[in-house]
């Protein structure tokens, strides 16, 4: 696995390998249940829970319904506090903003804050060609990072790997980029994080320029919060000189007090936690605290587009808590890196199509990728009804046409006449049921290969319904 | 009180023993109980494929069935669950897309008065205890639409512990998907596979002789494997156990 | 066009659905969840605290100097960095050398300082977290990032019941830091582990008392 998500193969494809690792399996499945007994705990202590998530979905929804009014806003009050606003179409723009201004600082290296919109940009990759070097100083980034890996979970970008896989990782590959890792370094926990504490302590105290993104943007205030457990976040955002932040225009709420819902939903769903251990708070720049300039980089890349859909707009809502990925059966499965982007699971089979489009071979599966069993939904602290998007991207994806689709619209439609003629349909199911002796249990018949590779097929019936109701009930008249 | 059976597709073609026995049962219980012949599919498949215009006949042709019924009573809450959760949206779709009110009329019709078999039971007809006999052991798989989309709780474990001679026993991660969804199961079938056999897995670990659900759609997929592992535990739809008595035992 | 017009552009154009007015969002949540009573609100901000092991104790304004030179002294802290605007009767009793932040003082400086007292903005009982705001007894944020220990003292009566209430009395245009406990990180299969970057060590002491020398300058009490 290199670090890119470029040319991946259709979700499908992906899983045939992952769904049979047995070690990923037991690492997913291990730490999927952990979480989310934990969640069900702090979402229960709440009783107001449900208020809270309709008041979280219901800010959303009016920040995003009038998203123009409140980037405008955001803007004059992060330039009033001495920040600089910058404004980014696409990926492409906003990693050259980012890497003309860490050039201008002449520097050559930044440390970064765990940040899921600079993944999407495709930021590291793009400012090493610019022979500038970003150091990810999230423990389970650096896991990635040092893994020449790719992340596989919101929260947790490492959670496909386990203790002495991490620990491997950190002997053979922190020498490379730094400090290397202690002597008979153990793969316990509690050691692995006392080895990351001291390989980025050296980073943290020389870097002069950090990036990050940012939980929130607070219009009213010009205020962004980073959420974060470890503190590297608070290193990156106090200790350099200059700090760029790099925010999806999704992620603006109007007011201060807004954060009251958003600080009660996040770290409860998300870590599972009453409160995450850290949060910081910053408004433009402060005089003699923290960095002296600083830039904020508004990113649309393809979330205009996601907000002219009037069903997906709603996957704009999220809030990066990643409890979706936490219950979904599919995502258990079949491991993060099979959905082809930095956003895997329920969330990204509706936000990754939405953002990219749909003409790729994996970004057209993703929709797919789902049993529409809600599990996402029931959790989601912003109730954003991912079946139904999921859903309604099919239909996107089944327009379109395409490979395989060609095929499937005409079965739908073949199978829309049977079912528009009763009589017809009677017919087919006794002729099924008539020849059921000859019917094949285990071997593939055309179209149902799939099915009968782990399957058998149901024994037809001697009669369908219909009959029965026909010989033993006297029909009545319906109406 | 006008009662329609509403069979499903899948009942009507490849498990019509289900649907017999909700007729059975509903009998037993006082209510009588119409199955109008123009019924055929509610759509979920079509719809759930990404195929929602070819799902507006279905939508019309479950408007024109069950019209004048109080209640419309199915033995699947995915289907039933298909028409409460999405009749509506495939209406106001097709309004905005300038296909009239139509569609958005029959799911308003259709929505509140088409109800899931245990619902029925619970709800409508106010009973628990429907005078079953079934001397076996049980674990309840709770099919997701069911679960989730309805909201239907305890109602089939409630009607399950009030049959005589029946042992209930807990299976565990009962909530999780078993993986069917539909097109899902033939589209993803790794993924699919996988999660059928963590349920069965689970199902074969309580020690029950039968696994239980209220969607045969589910256990069509469940059962599937089951055979094909030669497994001791047996599929059965919640209706047929409730249509069981010590008098006559259903088969 | 530039690249703000045309995201804005894009943005309206993407809502042209819906209506320009906005309405009201739906408040129905709680403000609190507990009996906004100062004994409730104490025990458990000490619970949840503890909880998410950081160390509390409770002392008097007159047992002050005494609990902060036992705690400095269980953790060998040769150097403590003080804010300029603490109150210094605090560490009357402490042997530490005790060194005043200044402009002078760099990360690498404060690298080698053992540990930290500072004040706070509030305290969140519900969820068991600190307030830092930049106050003049807390200083900038650096002072209580570097070093690996952290004493906070907290007034009983800066302690509020929830999120809800905190955000009132917290000034946005100052720099927060939220602390809950001591670093931590579920990076590792997803199980909890105790200190990263941030201090591994998190001292909460409470003082118990009608008034306190000073408080978060802009906290008001209630």
């Amino acid at each position: 696995m290199s670090g890119t998500y470029l040319g991946m193969p259709a979700f499908p494809t992906a899983v045939r390998a992952s769904t049979k690792d047995t070690q990923l399996r037991a690492n997913l499945t291990h730490a999927t249940h952990t979480i989310r007994d934990k969640r069900a705990k702090a979402v229960a202590e709440l009783d107001d829970w449900a208020q809270l998530r309709e008041a979280g979905k219901d800010i959303k929804d009016q920040t995003l319904h009038h998203l123009d009014r409140y980037l405008l806003q955001l803007e004059t009050q992060v330039t009033a506090a001495g920040g600089v606003v910058h404004w980014a179409t696409d990926a492409a723009e906003a990693n050259r903003i980012v890497a003309d201004l860490v050039k201008a600082k002449g520097e050559t290296e930044v440390v970064k804050v765990k940040s899921m919109a600079t993944q999407e940009i495709g930021l590291n990759e793009a400012l090493a060609a610019e022979g500038i070097t970003a150091y990810e100083t999230d423990l389970a980034e650096l896991i990635v990072q040092l893994g020449d890996d790719l992340p596989s979970h919101i929260l947790v970008p490492a959670i496909h790997k386990n203790r002495s896989e991490i620990r491997d990782i950190f002997i053979e590959a922190m020498g490379r980029w730094g400090r290397p890792a202690p002597d008979g370094l153990s793969d316990n926990p509690a050691d692995l994080a006392e080895a990351a504490r001291l390989h980025l302590r050296e980073k943290f105290l020389r870097a002069k320029v950090a990036v990050s993104g940012a939980n929130f943007m607070v219009a009213e205030t010009g205020t962004l919060v980073v959420v974060e457990s470890e503190g590297n976040g608070r290193m990156c955002l106090t200790l350099p000189e200059t700090l760029i932040s790099v925010v999806g225009i999704e992620k603006v709420i109007p007011t201060w007090q807004d954060l009251g819902v958003f600080l009660q939903l996040l770290p409860r769903s998300s870590t599972a936690e009453r409160m995450n251990p850290y949060t910081s708070t910053w408004t433009g720049t402060t005089g003699g605290d923290g960095p002296a300039e600083f830039h904020l980089v508004l990113l649309d890349n393809g979330r205009t587009a996601t907000l002219a859909d009037e069903v997906g707009r709603q996957a704009l809502r999220c809030i990066r808590c990643s409890a979706c990925l936490n219950v979904c059966p599919v995502y258990e499965r079949a491991g993060g890196h099979a959905y082809g982007s930095p956003y895997p699971g329920p969330i990204g089979a509706i936000l990754t199509p939405q953002l990219r489009g749909i003409q790729s071979e994996v970004d057209a599966s993703l929709p797919y990728a789902s049993s529409l069993c809600g599990a996402c939904y029931e959790v989601c602290p912003v109730a954003i009804d991912i079946p139904e998007v999921l859903v309604h991207l099919r239909e996107q994806v089944a327009d379109q046409g395409g490979k395989g689709h060609r095929l499937e619209a005409a079965a739908i439609r073949a199978a829309g006449w049977i079912l528009g003629h009763p009589a017809v349909l009677a017919a087919g199911e006794r002729a099924a049921s008539k020849t059921r002796k000859l019917h094949p249990q285990k071997s593939p018949g055309p179209g149902i290969g799939p099915w009968t590779e782990t399957r058998d097929l149901p024994e037809m019936p001697a009669e369908p319904f219909r009959d029965w109701w026909k010989k033993n009930r006297s029909p009545k008249e319906g109406r | 009180m006008r009662v329609a059976l509403f069979a499903t597709c899948v009942n009507d073609a490849v498990y019509p023993t289900t649907a017999i026995a909700t007729v059975t049962l509903l009998e037993r219980l006082g209510i009588e109980v119409d199955f109008p012949a123009e019924q055929t599919c509610c759509g979920q498949p079509q719809y759930n494929t990404g195929y929602r215009r070819e799902t507006e006949p279905l939508v019309r042709r479950m408007g024109r069935a069950f019209a004048g019924y109080d209640y419309v009573v199915s033995p699947s809450g995915s289907c039933v669950a298909m028409v409460r959760d999405n009749y509506l949206r495939i209406g106001t779709k097709a309004r905005t897309e300038g296909r009239g009110s139509e569609l958005t009329e029959v799911a308003e019709s259709l929505t509140p008065r088409t109800v899931e078999l245990t619902e029925f039971l619970v709800d409508v007809l106010g009973v628990t205890d429907v005078g079953a006999y079934y001397p076996h052991t049980v674990t309840y798989h709770p099919s997701c639409h069911g679960l989730r989309t309805l909201g239907l709780g305890d109602r089939p474990r409630r009607l399950l512990e009030a049959v005589k001679g029946l042992e209930l026993v807990e299976l565990p991660g009962a909530d999780e998907c078993c993986g069917f969804g539909g097109t899902f199961a033939v589209k993803n079938p790794d993924v699919s596979a996988a999660m059928g056999t963590d349920k069965i897995r689970n199902a074969v670990s309580t020690g029950a002789e039968v696994l239980c659900g209220a969607d045969n759609s589910c256990l069509m997929h469940l059962g599937g494997m089951l055979r094909r592992q030669d497994s001791p535990i047996r599929p059965l739809h919640i209706a047929e156990i409730l249509a069981t008595t010590q008098a006559e035992a259903h088969t | 066009m530039n690249s703000r017009e045309t995201t804005l552009a894009r943005v309206r154009a993407a809502l042209r659905d819906v209506p320009a007015r906005e309405s009201a969002n739906p408040r129905d949540y709680r403000s609190c969840h507990v009996a906004d009573e100062p004994t409730v609100l104490l025990d458990l901000l000490h619970e949840n605290l503890v909880d998410y092991r950081a160390h509390v104790h409770r002392t008097t304004p007159a047992e002050l100097p005494a609990t902060l030179a036992r705690l400095l002294a269980a953790r060998n802290a040769r150097s403590v960095v003080v804010p300029a605007g603490l109150d210094r009767s605090w560490l009357r009793d402490v042997d530490s050398a005790l060194v005043s932040d200044n402009a002078t003082l760099t990360a690498e400086h404060l690298d080698d300082i053992d540990a930290v007292v500072t004040g706070c903005a509030l305290a969140i009982a519900e969820t068991g977290t600190i307030v830092l705001d930049a106050g003049p007894n807390q200083g900038r944020r650096a002072l209580t990032l570097v070093p690996d220990h952290h004493i906070c003292v907290v007034a009983a009566d800066q302690i509020v019941a929830s999120v809800p209430r905190a955000l009132p009395r917290l000034d946005p245009l100052r720099p927060q830091t939220w602390i809950s406990g001591p670093s931590a990180t579920s990076d590792i299969e997803l199980d909890r582990v105790e200190g990263v970057h941030g201090p591994r060590t998190l001292d909460v002491v409470v003082v118990i008392a009608p008034a306190l020398g000073e408080s978060g300058h802009h906290a008001t009490t209630t």
